[in-house]
C-alpha cells in the first residue's frame, strides 16, 4: 500500500518519475509492515530479553528500526529532492 | 476507590490543573497574528507550527488520556492482544510519510482547513465532502467522550466523585469543573491552548512512564516475576467462557485479528479530523515529513504503557471496571505525591486531545455543513465565531453523553468511529494521488463500508454484551477472525473502482477539479535547499520569525 513513494501524475519532468532513489525509500517504508503483519514470525514468548517475552520487545526494536528506516526515507527523498531543485535551476526554469 | 479522598495525590492534581489552565489562557497571546478573527488564526494556530510544536501537538493529540488507560487495561483484560495498539503506531508513520505532505501541501495553496475541504475541491462534489464530514463529526464526539471517561477514571480513584450514593451533583462536579475550564479556553485561545499545554502533558507523561517502568518492576521483582505471574493469570480459564483469560503471545488463532486491528488502525488514524488539524497547523512540508521520523518516540512509550498491564496483573490489582487497572496500579505503588503527578499526566493528557477534537468536529461543521449549505456567503469573522460556538457545542453533548449514558455506550461508538472513520480513505489518500476514481462511486463505496461496517460490529457479542462486544469478525471468504474496519474498507474499495469503471464507460459527468497537479508537492516559502522562513508565504504567514530551531521545552 506505501510501497510506492510519492509520485506526483502530471509534474513536469525533471527526471523519471520511479528513480532508484524512490525505489529505496518506498522499500524503507515498505519494510515495518512486512516485518509487523508477520505476526506468526514473532509470535512467541522465547528468548526473553531481561525477563520480557520476545512477543514484547521484538515489536517495540521495530518502534526503532522503523523509525530509522523512514528517516533513511526522509534523507533519501529530501535529497533528491534538492538536486532536481537545482537541476531546475540551472535548467534556468525556477518553478 | 480505597475509601477515603488521597488529599496529596489530588493537592498535586490541582496544581498541574491550575497550570495548564492559566497557560491555556495566556495561549491566545502565544504566536499572536495581526489577523485573529480567521479560522486559520482559531482553528489552525495560523499555520505556523514548526518541527517541535508540531511534534508536541501531534503527539498530545493521538496519544490520548483514553490511550493511557485503555491500552494497559486492554492488556490487562487479555494479554497480547492488547498490545496491537504498539504495531498500530509503528505502522502509521511510514504510511502518513508517503500521503500526508501532499495534503499539507495542497491544503495550504487552498487554504483548506479540513479534509472535507480537499474532498470538495479536488473531486467536485459537495455530496462527498458532506459525507466526509459527517463521518469525521460522528466519529470524533465518543472520542471527546471518552477523554472524559479517562478523567473520571482517575477522579475515582482519587476518591474525588464519591460513591453511587452521592447527589450526581456533586459526584460529577468535579469533572464539570474541568470540562468548564477546557471548553472556556479553548473558546478564547483557539488551536493555541492545547498546543501550549501539550508541552506539559507530554513532559509528565514521559517523566512518569520513565519512573514507572524502573521503579514498578523494581517493586515487583523483575520482569521476569512479573510475566511469570501474568501468564498464570492469564493461562486461568474464566468460569463464563471456559476459555484463557489471554495469553503472553499471539495464538495462531489471534494472528489475523492482531494484525488487521494494527493495520486497520493505522490506516484510520490520520483520518480522524483532531489529526489533520494538527498536520495543517505546521509551517510546512518538511515539518510534517521529519515529524514522522520522531513522532516514534511516542511508540515506544506507548509500549513501556502496555506493559503496565501485566505490572498490575503482577501486582494483584482487582478491579471491576478494567479502566481503573492502571490508576489503581499507580495509587498502590506510588508515593502519593507521585500519584499525584501520573494522575495529572492522565487529566491533562485528556485537556489536550479534547480541545484539539472540539477545534477539529467544529471546524468540519462550519465549513462543511455551515457554510456550504447553510450560509454560503459567510466571511472569515463569521466562520470564526460558528466554530468558537460549535466547539462549545461538541465539548457539552460529549459531556452529556458521558453523563447520562453508560460509558459501554460511548466505547461501543468509539469502536464504531474508528470502522467509519477508515471509510473515508479512499476520498481522501486516493484523491491525494489521483482523480481517476469518480465521485458517485466513491460516495457509494462510503456508503457500502459504513453500512456493512456497522452492521458486522453489531453482529458481535461478547460475555457481557450482546451487541458491538468487540470489533473482530469473521472474514467473509476466508476462514480467518479480522477487523471489521479492514473488510469493510475492502468492500468499500471494491465498490469504488468497480462503480468507477461503469461510471466512466457511461460518461457520467465529473465534477470540476479545482486543484492542479503541482499545488501537491508546494511547499510553504522558500524551496529546498534550507527550509528558510517566510517571503510571501501564501498562508499570510509573510514576516515571521523561523520558529523551526527547537522551541524552549518547559521542564516537566
Amino acid at each position: 500500500m506505501s510501497a510506492a513513494p510519492p509520485t506526483p501524475p502530471g509534474r513536469r519532468p525533471a527526471g523519471a518519475v520511479i528513480t532508484p532513489t524512490r525505489v529505496l525509500a518506498g522499500l524503507c517504508l515498505f519494510a515495518p509492515f512486512v516485518g509487523i503483519l508477520w505476526v506468526g514470525s514473532y509470535a512467541r514468548v522465547e528468548p526473553e530479553l531481561i525477563g520480557i517475552p520476545f512477543f514484547y520487545w521484538y515489536q517495540m526494536l521495530w518502534v526503532l528500526v522503523s523509525a530509522l528506516l523512514t528517516t533513511v526515507a526522509y534523507v533519501l527523498v529530501r535529497r533528491e529532492n534538492r538536486d532536481r531543485a537545482q537541476q531546475r535551476a540551472e535548467a534556468g526554469d525556477p518553478r | 476507590m480505597n475509601g477515603g479522598v488521597n488529599g496529596v495525590a489530588l493537592a498535586v492534581f490541582v496544581f498541574f490543573f491550575v497550570l495548564v489552565t492559566v497557560m491555556g489562557f495566556r495561549a491566545a497571546r502565544w504566536r499572536k497574528a495581526e489577523n485573529e478573527h480567521s479560522l486559520d488564526e482559531w482553528g489552525l494556530g495560523g499555520r505556523s507550527f514548526g518541527t517541535w510544536i508540531t511534534w508536541f501537538l501531534l503527539g498530545g493529540d493521538l496519544y490520548t488520556a483514553y490511550t493511557f488507560v485503555a491500552v494497559p487495561a486492554a492488556v490487562y483484560a487479555a494479554g497480547a492482544s492488547g498490545f496491537f495498539a504498539v504495531p498500530y503506531t509503528i505502522l502509521v508513520y511510514p504510511l502518513i510519510f508517503t500521503f500526508l505532505p501532499r495534503l499539507w501541501s495542497v491544503s495550504h495553496r487552498h487554504g483548506y482547513v479540513t479534509t472535507s475541504d480537499f474532498v470538495r475541491g479536488r473531486f467536485g462534489s459537495k455530496g462527498l465532502s458532506l459525507a466526509v464530514a459527517l463521518t469525521g463529526i460522528l466519529a470524533t464526539m465518543p472520542y471527546i467522550a471518552l477523554q472524559l471517561v479517562g478523567i473520571q477514571s482517575v477522579l475515582d480513584v482519587m476518591g474525588v466523585g464519591g460513591s453511587e450514593s452521592t447527589h450526581w451533583f456533586v459526584k460529577d462536579l468535579p469533572l464539570l469543573i474541568a470540562f468548564g475550564v477546557l471548553a472556556a479556553y479553548t473558546y478564547s485561545s483557539g488551536l493555541r491552548a492545547p498546543a501550549l499545554i501539550a508541552f506539559v502533558k507530554d513532559g509528565l507523561i514521559y517523566l512518569v512512564i520513565a519512573v514507572a517502568i524502573v521503579y514498578i518492576p523494581l517493586k515487583l521483582g523483575g520482569f521476569h516475576e512479573i510475566f511469570a505471574k501474568a501468564g498464570d493469570a492469564l493461562a486461568q480459564k474464566d468460569p463464563a467462557t471456559g476459555k484463557p483469560r489471554g495469553e503472553l503471545a499471539s495464538g495462531p488463532d489471534a494472528q489475523w485479528a492482531y494484525a488487521t486491528l494494527a493495520f486497520g488502525s493505522a490506516l484510520a488514524l490520520f483520518m480522524y479530523p483532531h489529526s489533520i488539524t494538527a498536520t495543517l497547523s505546521s509551517k510546512n512540508r518538511t515539518v510534517i515529513r521529519r515529524n514522522t521520523t520522531i513522532l516514534p518516540l511516542y511508540s515506544l512509550m506507548l509500549g513501556f504503557l502496555a506493559l503496565l498491564g501485566f505490572m498490575a496483573i503482577a501486582a494483584g490489582i482487582k478491579v471491576d471496571n478494567g479502566q481503573l487497572a492502571i490508576p489503581q496500579l499507580f495509587e498502590n505503588m506510588f508515593p502519593d505525591w507521585f500519584t499525584g503527578v501520573a494522575f495529572a499526566a492522565i487529566g491533562i493528557g485528556a485537556l489536550v486531545p479534547a480541545a484539539i477534537m472540539s477545534i477539529a468536529a467544529a471546524n468540519l461543521f462550519t465549513r462543511n455543513i455551515y457554510k456550504d449549505f447553510l450560509k454560503p456567503g459567510a466571511t472569515p469573522e463569521q466562520e470564526t465565531k460558528v466554530s468558537k460556538l460549535v466547539s462549545l457545542l461538541v465539548k457539552v453533548g460529549a459531556l452529556v453523553f458521558v453523563l447520562g449514558m453508560d460509558k459501554t455506550v460511548a466505547i461501543n461508538f468509539q469502536l464504531l468511529g474508528g470502522i467509519w472513520i477508515l471509510q473515508t480513505f479512499p476520498a481522501l489518500v486516493g484523491g491525494l494521488f489521483t482523480r481517476w476514481f469518480h465521485r458517485w462511486a466513491l460516495l457509494a463505496g462510503w456508503a457500502v463500508g459504513m453500512v456493512y461496517g456497522t452492521l458486522a460490529a453489531y453482529g458481535v457479542a461478547s460475555p457481557t454484551q450482546e451487541h458491538f462486544g468487540g470489533s473482530n469478525a469473521a472474514i467473509p471468504g476466508i476462514k480467518e477472525t479480522g477487523y471489521i474496519g479492514v473488510t469493510a474498507f475492502v468492500l468499500n474499495v471494491l465498490v469504488t473502482v468497480v462503480l468507477t469503471v461503469v461510471l466512466r464507460a457511461v460518461k457520467a459527468p465529473d465534477g470540476v477539479d479545482e486543484t492542479r497537479p503541482e499545488d501537491y508537492t508546494a511547499d510553504a516559502p522558500a524551496p529546498a535547499p534550507r527550509p528558510a522562513a517566510s517571503a510571501g508565504a501564501p498562508g499570510g504567514d509573510a514576516g515571521r520569525p523561523d520558529d523551526d530551531r527547537p522551541e524552549p521545552v518547559p521542564a516537566p
